[in-house]
């Protein structure tokens, strides 16, 4: 596609997800929700065009846009395994494991893989504290994680 | 407020508006505030300042900084006093050890993430959280150095967390390492200003102030620089530039702003003779402490390089420039002017005042011309702006001005907006309606353009009327059918304040089906249904006010579409009361006043016929002279005789009618034609290109007088720091006069206003005595109205009924045809103003480097231009070109410009039509072709080497 058409394209999809939120009531995070799933993030181009059809400005839709970090500003990886680093999972050890696990992936938070497959993400709280430490590998939860678990985790999303 | 070094009292919280007085106690201190108010304002009442850093008075309270907590009786914790409403018999303490326990704990935080270098802090002595920490007892910080935003290095390495200064704003710097998070700037970025440019990207930690998105900056945001957000700043993290260069100000004066007719107040805060800001007045009663980029920013044209300070004479206009004596330079005008009346006969000269310079200059201007010419030529500006708003509005109400003040809209239901483009052309009455427009208020546009107050966040949906320009009177007598038609008018209103034959004799008028919906859609393209929405709409809110501006007025029919605004409003009842009425957005910012003063040819000050001898008689007792009972020539009057050989003198003050003015070549031919012509301005300005004589003028910064605003608001201007061309203006006309033989002595400008007083009834009560103690007051100001009128025609209208007249639609004499197919309609830009003297010499130039011309994209497809092409832009009257901007704003068939740039020239395309009562030139319809182009047109070239060479000056002779 040329650029041109690339634009169009990128305008016709987002003009199709604005255009199913028309007349909803408190609109901006269905619609962000829609959009982080049909590019895996929400593009910075959408902003302006968001904040048009909702009568809000851009500085608005990217305050809501940032203030959330499950929002992304680009791609993740295929798969995000997230680990819980709040209170009551740090006191079950969740600092030790996210050490192991790092060093096992070779990945530092926030990095992705390079073949692109897994990212690593930090989360605070998953609500599981009952069982922490705890992690999520796409929408799978996991209590009383460990390395293993999580090696597992991995292998399986990779398979 | 930074209100450290110069105080101007911050009350916390915003004032508030009750019927119902509490009583309370604050440190033992009983205090009375309106209900609603909250305990931090009602201790600033008591005269007491409770520490704080998120609130002050500019914006709703937001409890974010913990730093103003205070301990009630009877409450449990320690509650915010910002947030914390008062009520009955409260008893409050703003200083108990557990208090400043907490203050101290806050302030240490705060601390911990922020520099200490004070000392060489641009905000030094300036800065609230400095004086917070000395207010609370802040003596040590006890957090380990840690992550911070104010590091750019740490030991492992570059900081991640610091961000570089934004610099991209020309008037002001962003420092986020200063930042505290506190979002006043994001709060008066919305509430004030109503831009919503600015929001707090991410969250905990990693909050920050942005403008716009991730890749913006404050220049490419939606920034518009009206600096509401440095202005509330309490740190240096958003501050003026001229303060980092110069450091802080130790003296006010306070005075008002010279550009357009929302007329702010304005401190300007002083170091020395040099300004350092301008910061808009809180008790300012046009803009409640607002303002907007030209007003807040765009002064340092007074200091430009291109001022020109010392006075110039030439024999020819094609001779160079020749420096002066003030001596030589009256001498040799005068003895031009009394010569010309020799050769040419006493009619033969003229004036014309400006709407930039102040009452009492303007009033000396005529004065001139009446008592010293001896003739009535004396004409104004207003001439190409507003001259059919005082026309119509004299006919319907009987006064010739608006009929409200600015705080009138905080309560209105619904604004009508018709030809105005408030957030550009008075960017301080715009926030103000937004803010009214966001809490529920309706709007309906009528403008050829989709203007940016449709486009309002958190506004709903406007109604837009995109008629075709030059079918004003049409759409608006359309309107008028639907509420007779539907019967939607206020009968008991039409009954009381009008005359009921006249009305029927009006509805028998607009019910003429020529006038319904369904005719008027194909002349002015606007669909039946909307005009009849917005008709019922307009009949249906309780308190409808109309806004209207110079797309009613520059039309042949603009005193027609004035009626029938005033119909409208008489029809609905939508008079007399605060959030109702007619009310003109005058151009400049004494315009309103330059018509008070008498510049036109046929009115004495305060609007009287020259033909009347009760008021001639009175002039003539005072001025000691006779008096012309003829009216004298309007401008494009003076250009036709000019041509005609009989006109051949004028004094042009403060205003650039080359520039401004319909058909350029016309009006330069005509000043060609002429033997004396004097320019008393600033610059050597376009129309000094055609001048023997060259007086320099005084900036508003270097005068005291009075300008008069669109409300009818008589506003004092201060002088702040010493004329640099070493007379303030009133003091050259009265040289001038003097080598005429006027015998003028007047010592002030408050002897001149006495003058105005004593010769004109609704002026008779104003002194500057009461100006100084009210601040401003609005005429008429006399006996009946010692204080002045805020709201007219409350108890009836000034001329007995209310008068409703027959507007028929003609259309304009330009059409559209296989030639000029399309319809150029002209207009303004936030940040120049007016031909651009003014602010083409300020760092404005960053948002509006040059005329531009909008075109609908299928008219651009059809002539091959693409975006930023050059295009030329061909009328009957002349042709120019400039870049073209491709945009669904205007409609299919209609191309929109500005005239800010002298090198645009877009008057050289407009045509001499003009409004059939007062002449008020046609710029807002001419038929032109657009056609891409390869660069400027054979005029722009040769009027360039003509400007060149008549802008040379000789060396000064050595002494």
């Amino acid at each position: 596609m040329t650029a041109a058409e690339l634009a169009a394209d990128f305008r016709d999809r987002l003009d199709a997800i604005l255009l199913a939120h028309v007349g909803r009531e408190g609109p901006l995070l269905p619609i962000l929700h829609d959009i982080q799933a049909e590019w895996g993030f929400v593009p910075e181009a959408a902003e302006p065009v968001i904040a048009a059809a909702l009568g809000l400005t851009r500085a608005e839709v990217h305050g809501v846009v940032s203030f959330y970090h499950d929002f992304r500003d680009h791609p993740s990886g295929k798969h995000v395994l997230r680990l819980c680093r709040a209170e009551a999972c740090q006191s079950m050890g969740a600092d030790a494991l996210a050490d192991q696990v790092r060093a096992a992936l070779g990945l530092d938070w926030h990095e992705t893989t390079p073949d692109g497959r897994l990212t690593l993400e930090p989360v605070f709280c998953l609500g599981l504290c009952a069982c922490a430490p705890s992690a999520q590998m796409g929408d799978r939860l996991v209590g009383r994680a460990t390395l293993d678990k999580v090696r597992k985790l991995v292998e399986e999303a990779r398979a | 407020m930074k209100d450290f070094i110069i105080p101007s009292r911050d009350m916390g919280t915003p004032a508030v508006k009750s019927d119902v007085t509490v009583t309370l106690t604050v440190d033992g201190i009983a205090v009375s505030v309106p209900a609603g108010t909250s305990v931090m304002r009602a201790a600033a009442v008591a005269g007491i300042s409770v520490p704080k850093l998120c609130a002050t008075d500019h914006v709703s309270a937001f409890g974010s900084c913990r730093l103003c907590v205070v301990q009630i009786d009877g409450m449990r914790g320690t509650p915010a006093s910002c947030t914390t409403p008062v009520s009955e018999g409260m008893v409050v303490h703003t200083q108990t050890d557990e208090i400043a326990t907490i203050r101290k704990g806050v302030m240490e935080l705060y601390i911990s993430d922020h520099p200490l270098d004070c000392l060489t802090c641009a905000a030094n002595g300036d800065c609230e959280l400095q004086d917070m920490a000395g207010a609370v007892g802040l003596r040590e910080v006890r957090y380990e150095p840690g992550a911070s935003h104010f590091a750019k290095r740490s030991a492992e390495g570059p900081n991640p967390e610091w961000r570089p200064k934004d610099q991209s704003n020309p008037y002001f710097t962003f420092d986020p390492a200063k930042c505290i998070v506190c979002s006043r700037c994001v709060r008066a970025c919305e509430e004030v200003q109503g831009t919503f440019a600015l929001t707090i990207e991410g969250r905990g930690f990693d909050s920050r102030v942005s403008a716009g998105m991730q890749s913006d900056d404050f220049l490419s945001s939606d920034c518009v620089s009206c600096g509401a957000c440095v202005q509330v700043c309490p740190t240096a993290t958003l501050i003026e530039n001229k303060v980092i260069e110069i450091g802080t100000p130790e003296h006010i004066v306070k005075t008002t702003c010279a550009y357009c007719g929302v007329g702010c107040s304005f401190d300007v805060h002083m170091r020395g003779e040099e300004v350092v800001r301008m910061v808009p007045s809180m008790d300012g009663k046009a803009n409640r402490g607002h303002s907007c980029v030209k007003g807040r920013f765009a002064w340092g044209y007074a200091t430009h390089q291109d001022r020109k300070l010392e006075p110039m004479i030439r024999e020819k206009i094609t001779d160079p420039w020749r420096v002066v004596s003030w001596d030589e330079a009256l001498g040799f005008a005068a003895s031009r002017l009394r010569q010309t009346q020799a050769d040419y006969g006493r009619d033969s000269i003229g004036v014309i005042t400006s709407s930039r310079c102040t009452n009492e200059e303007t009033y000396l201007v005529q004065k001139l011309a009446r008592a010293v010419f001896g003739n009535n030529n004396t004409d104004t500006c207003a001439r190409v702006c507003h001259s059919p708003t005082g026309y119509g509005l004299k006919t319907a109400f009987g006064t010739s001005a608006g009929t409200h003040d600015f705080d009138s809209v905080e309560e209105t239901d619904l604004a009508l907006v018709i030809g105005a483009n408030p957030t550009d052309g008075h960017p301080v009455f715009g926030s103000r309606l937004r803010k009214r427009l966001r809490q529920g208020a309706s709007l309906i546009v009528i403008d050829p353009r989709e203007i940016d107050l449709l486009k309002t966040p958190h506004m709903g949906l406007g109604l837009h009327l995109p008629l075709r320009p030059g079918t004003n009177v049409a759409v608006v007598t359309s309107m008028a059918h639907v509420i007779v038609a539907e019967k939607l008018y206020d009968e008991a209103f039409i009954r009381e304040k009008c005359d009921w034959d006249e009305f029927l004799t009006y509805a028998e008028f607009v019910l003429d089906p020529k006038h319904a919906p369904e005719e008027v859609e194909k002349l002015s393209k606007v669909p039946a249904d909307l005009i009849r929405n917005a008709a019922r709409a307009y009949a249906a809110a309780p308190r409808a006010s109309i806004y209207y501006g110079l797309g009613v007025t520059e039309h042949s029919q603009g005193s027609t579409t004035v009626m029938a605004i005033a119909n409208l409003s008489m029809l609905c009842g939508n008079i007399g009361v605060p959030g109702t009425g007619v009310n003109p957005l005058r151009g400049q910012n004494n315009v309103q006043g330059s018509c008070d003063m008498g510049s036109f040819p046929h009115e004495y000050p305060g609007y009287r016929h020259v033909s009347d001898t009760e008021t001639r008689e009175l002039y003539q007792r005072v001025w000691g002279v006779e008096l012309s009972p003829e009216p004298g020539l309007r401008i494009p009057n003076m250009f036709d005789e000019a041509l005609a050989g009989r006109f051949r003198g004028l004094y042009c003050q403060g205003e650039d009618i080359v520039q401004s003015d319909p058909d350029t070549r016309h009006v330069t031919s005509a000043l060609s034609a002429m033997d004396i012509v004097i320019v008393h301005d600033l610059f050597l300005n376009e129309t000094s290109n055609y001048a023997h004589v060259f007086l320099p003028g005084s900036s508003f910064l270097e005068k005291d007088g009075t300008f008069t605003n669109a409300e009818r608001r008589v506003n004092l201007v201060n002088r702040a720091m010493t004329p640099k061309n070493g007379y303030e203006d009133w003091e050259i006309t009265q040289m001038l006069a003097n080598r005429l033989g006027g015998h003028w002595a007047y010592t002030h400008p408050r002897e001149i206003m006495a003058e105005i007083a004593l010769t004109t009834p609704s002026f008779a009560g104003v002194t500057y005595d009461l100006l100084e103690r009210e601040g401003s007051v609005q005429w008429p100001c006399n006996e009946a109205a010692p204080l002045g009128t805020p709201l007219m025609h409350i108890d009836g209208f000034v001329r007995g009924k209310g008068k409703f007249m027959h507007t028929e639609y003609v259309a304009t004499e330009e059409r559209t045809g296989a030639r000029f197919p399309l319809l150029l309609t002209t207009g303004r830009i936030l940040s120049q103003y007016n031909v651009g003297a003014q602010t083409r010499r300020t760092d404005n130039v960053a948002w509006h480097p040059e005329d531009i011309l909008e075109i609908h994209p299928s008219d651009a497809e059809n002539r091959g231009v693409r975006e930023g092409d050059w295009v030329r832009v061909a009328s009957r009257a002349g042709e120019t070109t400039l870049r073209a901007h491709i945009t669904e704003r205007v409609a299919p068939g209609v191309v929109y410009t500005t005239f800010h740039h002298p090198t645009t020239q877009a008057n050289v395309v407009t045509t001499d039509n003009s409004d059939w009562a007062t002449n008020c030139p046609e710029f807002k319809v001419t038929a032109v072709q657009v056609s891409p182009s390869n660069g400027p047109s054979d005029w722009q070239s040769e009027y360039q080497t003509h400007s060149d060479l008549s802008r040379r000056i000789l060396p000064t002779a050595a002494e």
